[in-house]
C-alpha cells in the first residue's frame, strides 16, 4: 500500500513537471519571445486523481491576451496531462513584473523591449525619472514619449543617442 | 447584507464600466496618437476591473435572488435608473481638458478608495481592489501630469482646464458621501469609508492644482450629495444616451456571439 501511494505521488509529480515544461513552451501572444511561465502568469500546477488544475493570474485587469493565454495553456497542458485539465484564475497576490524571470529579461531586451525596472511594493513608481536603457544601442540617454504603448504592459520611449523609438515594459 | 453587498459591488463596477465607455469614445479621435492610445488603455484597465466587479456582483446576486443575472446581463440589460455609478464619470468627454479633469478628479479618489478596499474583510473585494489599485496608481500619475501641463501651459490651455474643473466640481461631493447601503458595510469592515477620504483627496488635489496654477473652486451645492445621486440611480441626462449606444447591439441581437 505504501509503495502504491508513493508510486502515485511520483506519477503526479512527474505529470506536474511535464505540464510545467509544456507551459514553458507557451509564449505570450503579444510578446512571443517570453513564455507565460517566465512572465509569472502560471501560479501553480496540480495533478490529483487524473485531474490537472492550472492556476493562472491575469497581468493587467483588462489585458485582451488573458483569454488567449488561458486557451493556449489548456491546449498545451492537455497534450501531456494524464486526465482532464481545468484552468483557475487567482487574483491575489496581484501580478507584478518582479516575477518576470531573469533569462526572460535578457530576451525582452534582445527583442527590442526594455525590461522592467524593479517595481517593489507600496510606493508610487515614478518611472519617468529613472534611466531606462535603450535596447538597441545600450544608451541610458532616453526619454518617455508616452506612458502607454501597444499593449497595456508597455510604455513608449525613444533613445536620444541612436534616435530609435522603443517599447518599455512598465514596472507593475 | 447580501443585497447590500450586491449594491455596493455594483457601484464599484459601474464607475469603471461607464468611465471606460466614455474613454472608448476617444478611439480614433484623440488629440495626438499617443493620447488616443493612453486614454483607451486607461479605459481598458477600467473595463477589466469592471468585469471583475460585475462577475462578483453576479455571484453575490445569485446567492440571494431567485435568479441571479450574469456579468453581461448586468452590463447590457439594466436601465439607466439601475446604474449605480458616480455622476462625475458619466459626464460627456467635452474637449480634452474636460476629459482630463474628469479623469483626474476620479483617479485621485479611486486610488484612495481602492487602497482602503485592499484591506477589506471580504477577500474577493480585497483581491480585486489590490489588483486595480496598481493600475489606478499609474492612471493618477498620468492624469495629474496632464492637469499640470494644461493648467500651467498656454493661456488657452489654462482657461480650458480652469473651465473644465469649474464645470465638474459640483459632481465631486458625491464621492465623499455615505448612505444607508454603505454604512453597514463600512461598520462590518467590508466597504470603504468615503467620508474619511475627503481630507486626503482635497490635500492631493490642492497640491496638484497649485503646481498647475489652478484655483481650487469654492464648495457650493454638490450634486448627489443629498442622497439622490448616481449611486442611488438618479443620473444626469447624459447617461441614458451613452447607454443607448453601449447597449444597442446586445439588446437588438440578444443571442449575438463573437
Amino acid at each position: 500500500m505504501v509503495d502504491d501511494a508513493m508510486a502515485h505521488t511520483m506519477r503526479s509529480a512527474d505529470a506536474e513537471a511535464a505540464i510545467w515544461r509544456a507551459l514553458g513552451d507557451v509564449m505570450d501572444p503579444e510578446i512571443p519571445v517570453v513564455s507565460i511561465v517566465e512572465l509569472g502568469i502560471v501560479r501553480g500546477v496540480r495533478v490529483a486523481d487524473e485531474r490537472c488544475t492550472i492556476t493562472l493570474t491575469p497581468t493587467y485587469s483588462g489585458c485582451p491576451a488573458t483569454r488567449v493565454i488561458e486557451d493556449d495553456a489548456r491546449v498545451a497542458a492537455s497534450k501531456v496531462a494524464p486526465g482532464t485539465v481545468e484552468v483557475h484564475t487567482a487574483l491575489a497576490p496581484a501580478w507584478t513584473t518582479d516575477w518576470v524571470a531573469p533569462e526572460a529579461r535578457a530576451r525582452l531586451a534582445a527583442f527590442g523591449i526594455a525590461p522592467p525596472a524593479r517595481a517593489g511594493g507600496g510606493a508610487i513608481v515614478t518611472m519617468h525619472r529613472r534611466a531606462i536603457r535603450c535596447p538597441q544601442c545600450g544608451s541610458v540617454r532616453t526619454e518617455e514619449l508616452s506612458r502607454f504603448g501597444s499593449t497595456p504592459c508597455k510604455a513608449q520611449y525613444r533613445c536620444l543617442d541612436c534616435r530609435e523609438p522603443f517599447d518599455y515594459f512598465k514596472p507593475h | 447584507m447580501k443585497s447590500l453587498l450586491f449594491e455596493y459591488v455594483l457601484r464599484l463596477a459601474d464607475n469603471g464600466l461607464v468611465l471606460a465607455q466614455r474613454l472608448g469614445e476617444w478611439v480614433g479621435k484623440g488629440p495626438i496618437l499617443e493620447e488616443d492610445i493612453a486614454s483607451t488603455n486607461v479605459g481598458l484597465d477600467l473595463l477589466g476591473q469592471a468585469r471583475l466587479w460585475l462577475a462578483y456582483a453576479a455571484e453575490v446576486e445569485s446567492s440571494f435572488a431567485e435568479r441571479g443575472r450574469t456579468e453581461d446581463e448586468l452590463a447590457f440589460f439594466r436601465e439607466e435608473k439601475d446604474f449605480r455609478n458616480l455622476l462625475l464619470v458619466e459626464q460627456p468627454n467635452g474637449n480634452y481638458a474636460d476629459t482630463i479633469a474628469r479623469q483626474y478628479l476620479f483617479d485621485q479618489w479611486h486610488v484612495l478608495v481602492l487602497a482602503e478596499l485592499a484591506c477589506s474583510r471580504d477577500p474577493r473585494i480585497a483581491a480585486i481592489a489590490a489588483k486595480a489599485h496598481k493600475e489606478a496608481r499609474y492612471h493618477v500619475e498620468r492624469s495629474s501630469q496632464w492637469v499640470i501641463r494644461l493648467g500651467d501651459g498656454t493661456d488657452v490651455s489654462h482657461a480650458r482646464m480652469r473651465d473644465a474643473v469649474d464645470g465638474l466640481w459640483m459632481y465631486t461631493g458625491e464621492m465623499f458621501t455615505v448612505d444607508a447601503v454603505e454604512r453597514p458595510l463600512i461598520d462590518a469592515g467590508i466597504g470603504a469609508d468615503n467620508e474619511a477620504l475627503a481630507a486626503p483627496w482635497q490635500a492631493a488635489v490642492r497640491s496638484t492644482f497649485a503646481e498647475a496654477t489652478l484655483d481650487v473652486p469654492e464648495d457650493s451645492w454638490m450634486q448627489g450629495s443629498g442622497g439622490g445621486g448616481g449611486k442611488q440611480g438618479a443620473h444626469t441626462e447624459y447617461l441614458s444616451r451613452m447607454l443607448a449606444e453601449m447597449q444597442v447591439l446586445p439588446r437588438s441581437y440578444p443571442q449575438a456571439r463573437w
